[in-house]
């Protein structure tokens, strides 16, 4: 149609376009978000206790992220299944509990003084022994909460182990070492956590892509 | 600009003496007023003898300042006020191309006062340093810089640590300071570009890789002060922060040695103290 | 038009075929694909590492560049210089009498290209907002985040990227090209295929910059710092590339604007007749040319470093983060000069007209002009005061930093005192111009803060220096870019935009852009940096009314989008020839302007600002016809 009829459907269905499209750039930019995951809390409701499960792997693998050669870490959810999932919600003044299941293997520290675990309550335990520092080629990976004043290195799995994971999930049936630690958390606060060891392989100075994207080294804990 | 008109009543209007007036009372009443409300909160404040250099530059500029915005604002709602076109029908203004007194007036007085402020700059910048970063070869050093504390920052993606090379090397994840005392920050970086800046003790100095970057600050009394990473850094930029301070003599020894106690262990993994450290990996790891 | 021709016009899908705008964008989308699959060729096993990173950097660059490759040859570009190849003579004229279909391919007609220019910098302007609009959203809260923190620096980085990249043309694109030639007695540019080139690579440029996100955003800023740069994922490429089409956009325009302006002048226009805004644009010309070629030249450099593992900016490899700095200033630091001489141009011209009166100071204002372009190149390590530079240099820079507000104070003084005794209306061009004296005063002034190095090491890097950047930017380029359009849209379009419309635009405008970057100056002195998701809470106050100060300046653009919409599509009300009684060249034509623009070439015999004198010269009369034979 001619006339002011047809410009006023035309300028509209240019409205309804853009809205659409406005829809579709915000929505780029919110695609990669990791739900989080929130470990089920027991003890009281002023002294909760959580207990946490995770995983670090070498190759996070295509079932699980569209990055498949991107290491990762990876959460045991309450129905025994590893999720890719980042940002942990964790109840306020709670002591956390973790065991961390590496099936990575070294790319060592930059910085040596990483090795040391601070802010733990007790030791960190590498396959049951307590450790005081690790030397600094050996790290696999950190799980650091620097707001709270956590550092926990992992151990690493050796580069001639038999039967390594290739791409994730990977069954504790295959090398593997096993870290535990405990923290606590403060007072309420959104608190990011990182790795620390340049573990992304490829990308310069180890830190680009799986180290500079939450959801695979890094994350958040939401304490509420 | 004095140059009477004849306004409508027939009496000789001085704009220019009118402006002027107009402008000097702007000044006597708002230069007070922000010297009242801004004056106590110059950044960054007090907390050392750079930041305190910091707020002198600082004030003396806004004392500046202020007349010349005044002079401009003023200006322009008097023109507005005064010179707007009263008839519905387009009538021209007086065809006034220039006047080279005022010309020669305004060239004389911004240069001046630029001028004035580049000199009144580099004066403060030599006293200390004014808490920059200087680079590997500092060229304005306190009095007294030989005997000065040496704290090495190390920036990372994504943390500053600490180290301390008279007190063996030992690195540290948090910043404690004597009080009184003029430290030599070494800001270098093991990867990206970062930015060391303690806001309340006024120092900002870029992380290079591989390069030392030296700011001088000088403490005064007990304080805590909020460390930012000011140079965009990766995905953590915006939660690089942390919190240092400056406590006096004998609680930063006690702090020393109990830091040199827990990091003990790790001491014989640290390279041996060096102006920078290069990136390592130096290409992509694996 | 012959009146006994006929014309037959084909139907609408056979005029779809040929070279345009359809047919670019298919040849683009093909060109990615054939460049995506060379590169997977290329690479293969001598750079594995493309494997552990899941990104191949030299196929998104070869897509990239084969993309642009085949948007251009669909335009048309190629078509000329094969047939000239072939022997053919030289021609001027490409589509400049088809109908609408002129605006979607290569059009030789600079006043469609001004047309392209303002509709193509107003979409990604519109876009660069929006992503203003998702940042001030995410910093409403520091603990609630919306977006993930890297597409959060990727939103930060596409903001500035965006807008430096788009708004550098932003009124040397759809002004003077429209203009120039109008104002100096020209029927074309000098170079009209090369002036269509360079929007159309910049509308290539925009698109690539917009399917940065398909590849993982980039984390660096529009300043794409190394060695974070090397670091990234393959969104950093579209960035790279974004940023290079630019370079090669300006360095070409601004080539044309000096080309034109010295050579195609009509007969008596001498340089001290030349309106003031022809004088802005060479100053800012002259900047384009010789800035651009750095960036390019650096951009090439990190493509190395991210593809070929060369080490320009890798310090453990010898080289170094300050050679890029350094780089990427000495083109930065006149950028930002290109993005604020057009605004003093702009306000130099409209005021006369305004206030009615003669430009004060003429040649004051052109040595303002000159001065700023000379001083512009000798300032950049400001940017660099605490970055660990060879401290004796810093005093250096402190002063020619500060002498650069010697040449910019000439504007204010030729504009104050323009308006001294005039017979100032107040329409809404007026009000733009009149807002940026104000906006350009706080940040030039806040300016002077950040040359000072003990100031600069208090406020570097924190949003003090934002906040100082977006007062000269935005309050100076981006008002006046709606002066100018305002102001010319009557000779562009013929038709008048709605004036109580356009104030409502303005004060709402105005007002929000104060209340939106007024408190950032505090925001930055209270020790917040820059490009962070999470701040103390101390601050929340005050980010809060930032932000939502923020939103209210985007529903002002929104104002805007339906003046334009409403009064150039539906009310059509015709504007007369010179609604504003301006003596310049350009409104003694008719609107809109006819193709062929001038009837007759003119001889200039006057300046354009002779108000107030009555009986004086006119600015021109029509060449004299010469015998048996047209002009």
């Amino acid at each position: 149609m001619r006339g002011p009829a047809g410009k006023l459907v035309g300028v509209a269905a240019g409205v309804a376009i853009a809205g659409v499209l406005i829809g579709f750039y915000i929505s780029g930019y919110l695609v990669g978000n990791t739900t989080p995951f929130r470990p089920a809390a027991q003890g009281s409701a002023s002294s909760p206790t959580v207990h946490l499960t995770l995983q670090t792997v070498a190759a996070v693998g295509p079932t699980l992220a569209p990055h498949p050669d991107w290491v990762s870490y990876l959460v045991r959810d309450d129905g025994g299944h590893w999720r890719r999932s980042t940002i942990f919600t964790l109840p306020a003044n709670a002591v956390v509990h973790v065991t961390l299941y590496n099936f990575d293997g070294a790319s060592g520290l930059r910085n040596p003084l990483l090795g040391r675990p601070t802010g733990l309550v007790g030791q960190e335990l590498v396959d049951g022994k307590p450790l005081a520092v690790m030397p600094p080629d050996e790290p696999s990976h950190t799980f650091a909460v620097p707001a709270l004043g956590v550092l926990v290195p992992i151990a690493p799995v050796a580069d001639d182990a038999k039967n390594a994971c290739g791409y994730a999930p990977c069954a504790l049936s295959m090398a593997h070492r096993t870290v535990t630690f405990t923290f606590r958390t403060g007072k309420p606060g959104h608190y990011r956590w990182q790795c620390f060891v340049p573990c992304a392989a490829g990308f310069l100075y180890g830190f680009g892509g799986p180290m500079q994207t939450v959801g695979y080294m890094d994350g958040f804990l939401d304490v509420v | 600009m004095a140059t009477p008109a004849i306004a409508g009543g027939g009496r000789p209007v001085s704009h220019g003496r009118r402006f002027l007036l107009l402008w000097l009372a702007a000044c006597v009443v708002v230069t007070p007023l922000v010297a009242i409300f801004l004056g106590s909160a110059i950044p960054p404040g007090n907390g050392s003898e750079q930041a305190t250099s910091q707020v002198f530059d600082n004030t003396l500029m806004l004392a500046l300042l202020t007349p010349a915005t005044l002079l401009v604002v003023v200006f322009l709602v008097y023109v507005l006020v005064s010179f707007r076109s009263r008839t519905t029908e387009v009538v021209d203004g007086p065809p006034i191309r220039g006047d080279s007194r005022i010309q020669v007036s305004w060239i004389a007085i911004t240069s001046a006062t630029v001028l004035f402020l580049a000199g009144f700059g580099t004066y403060e910048l030599v006293q200390s340093g004014a808490g920059g970063g200087q680079g590997p070869d500092p060229a304005f050093q306190p009095p007294g810089h030989a005997k000065a504390l040496d704290v090495q920052v190390i920036a990372q993606q994504w943390e500053f640590t600490y180290r301390y090379p008279a007190y063996g090397g030992v690195e540290v994840p948090h910043l404690v300071l004597p009080a009184n005392t003029l430290v030599r920050l070494d800001v270098t970086s093991l990867d990206a570009i970062h930015s060391f800046w303690a806001f309340e003790l006024g120092v900002k100095a870029d992380a290079n890789p591989g390069v030392d970057n030296v700011a001088y600050v000088t403490t005064k009394g007990p304080l805590t002060f909020d460390i930012h990473c000011a140079e965009l850094c990766g995905l953590w930029h915006g939660y690089m922060f942390d919190t240092g301070q400056v406590v006096d003599s004998a609680t930063f020894a006690g702090w020393i040695k109990k830091q040199r106690a827990y990091f003990a262990p790790v001491l014989k993994y640290l390279p041996p103290y060096a102006e920078s450290y290069l990136p390592d990996p130096a290409k992509r790891a694996g | 038009m012959s009146a006994a021709a006929v014309e037959i016009r084909p139907p609408v899908w056979r005029r779809l075929f040929g070279f345009n705008a359809l047919t670019a964008v298919l040849l683009g989308v093909g060109g990615w694909y054939l460049g995506w699959f060379i590169g997977h060729q290329v690479t293969g096993p001598s750079i594995d590492y493309f494997g552990d990173i899941d990104q191949n950097d030299i196929s998104i660059f070869l897509g990239y560049f084969l993309g642009v490759g085949g948007f251009l040859i669909g335009l048309g570009f190629g078509v000329y210089p094969w047939a000239r190849l072939r022997g053919y003579p030289p021609s001027l004229r490409e589509k400049e009498t088809e109908g609408v279909g002129r605006y979607f391919g290569l059009c030789t007609d600079h006043k469609v290209v001004g047309i392209q220019y303002l509709c193509g910098i107003g979409l990604f302007f519109f876009i660069g907002g929006l992503n203003a609009m998702l940042i001030r959203a995410e910093l409403l809260s520091p603990t609630n985040h919306i977006f993930p923190p890297g597409q959060y620096l990727t939103l930060v980085g596409m903001h500035g990227t965006m807008m430096m990249g788009m708004m550098t043309s932003g009124i040397l694109g759809p002004f003077a090209n429209y203009f120039v030639p109008l104002m100096i007695g020209a029927r074309r540019m000098a170079f009209p295929r090369i002036e269509s080139l360079t929007f159309w690579l910049l509308m290539a440029a925009g698109a690539i910059l917009t399917t940065t996100i398909f590849f993982g955003g980039f984390p660096t800023g529009w300043t794409g710092y190394e060695p974070l740069n090397d670091q990234a994922n393959g969104g950093m490429d579209a960035y790279i590339v974004f940023f290079a089409l630019v370079g090669i956009s300006m360095c070409l325009l601004g080539l044309n604007m000096i080309a034109t302006i010295v050579t195609m002048r009509a007969p008596g226009l001498t340089w001290s007749r030349l309106p003031i805004f022809c004088w802005g644009v060479v100053a800012t010309s002259i900047l384009n040319l010789l800035a651009a070629p750095v960036l390019i030249a650096v951009l090439a450099m990190a493509m190395l470093d991210r593809t070929a593992q060369t080490v320009f900016f890798n310090a453990s490899g010898g080289g170094s983060p300050y050679l890029y700095q350094n780089l990427f200033w000495v083109f930065g630091h006149p950028e930002v000069y290109i993005l604020a001489l057009p605004g003093f141009a702009i306000v130099l011209e409209l005021l006369p007209v305004f206030a009615r009166k003669p430009l004060w100071g003429y040649r004051l204002a052109v040595a303002g002009l000159l001065g700023v372009t000379l001083l512009s190149f000798l300032v950049w390590q400001h940017h660099l005061f605490v970055s660990g530079i060879n401290a004796d240099l810093r005093p250096f820079y402190m002063l020619s930093t500060e002498l650069i507000s010697i040449p910019t104070g000439f504007t204010f003084i030729c504009g104050l005192m323009t308006l001294w005794r005039g017979q100032i209306r107040f329409t809404v061009p007026m009000l733009f111009c009149l807002a940026w004296f104000f906006n350009f005063l706080i940040g030039g002034l806040s300016g002077v803060f950040l040359s000072d190095v003990p100031s600069d090491v208090t406020t570097h890097g924190s949003f003090f220096s934002m906040a100082h950047f977006h007062y000269t930017i935005m309050g100076g380029l981006v008002f006046t870019f709606f002066a100018a359009i305002y102001y010319w849209i009557p000779k562009m379009t013929g038709f008048q935009l709605n004036e109580l419309l356009g104030k409502i635009h303005f004060w709402v405008m105005f007002l929000a852009f104060n209340s939106t970057f007024a408190p950032l100056f505090a925001v930055g002195f209270l020790g917040q940096p820059r490009r962070v998701v999470s701040y103390p809470a101390h601050l929340h106050f005050l980010n809060e009314w930032v932000s939502v100060s923020a939103f209210v300046l985007g529903a002002s653009m929104l104002v805007f989008l339906y003046n334009f919409v409403y009064s150039l599509l539906f009310a059509r009300i015709p504007a007369p020839a010179n609604p504003w009684g301006s003596l310049s060249l350009e409104w003694q034509l008719p609107s809109p302007v006819p193709v062929h623009d001038f009837d007759r070439l003119p001889v200039i015999s006057g300046e354009p600002y002779a108000y107030g004198e009555q009986g004086g010269p006119p600015i021109a009369a029509p060449a004299p016809a010469p015998a048996g034979g047209m002009s």
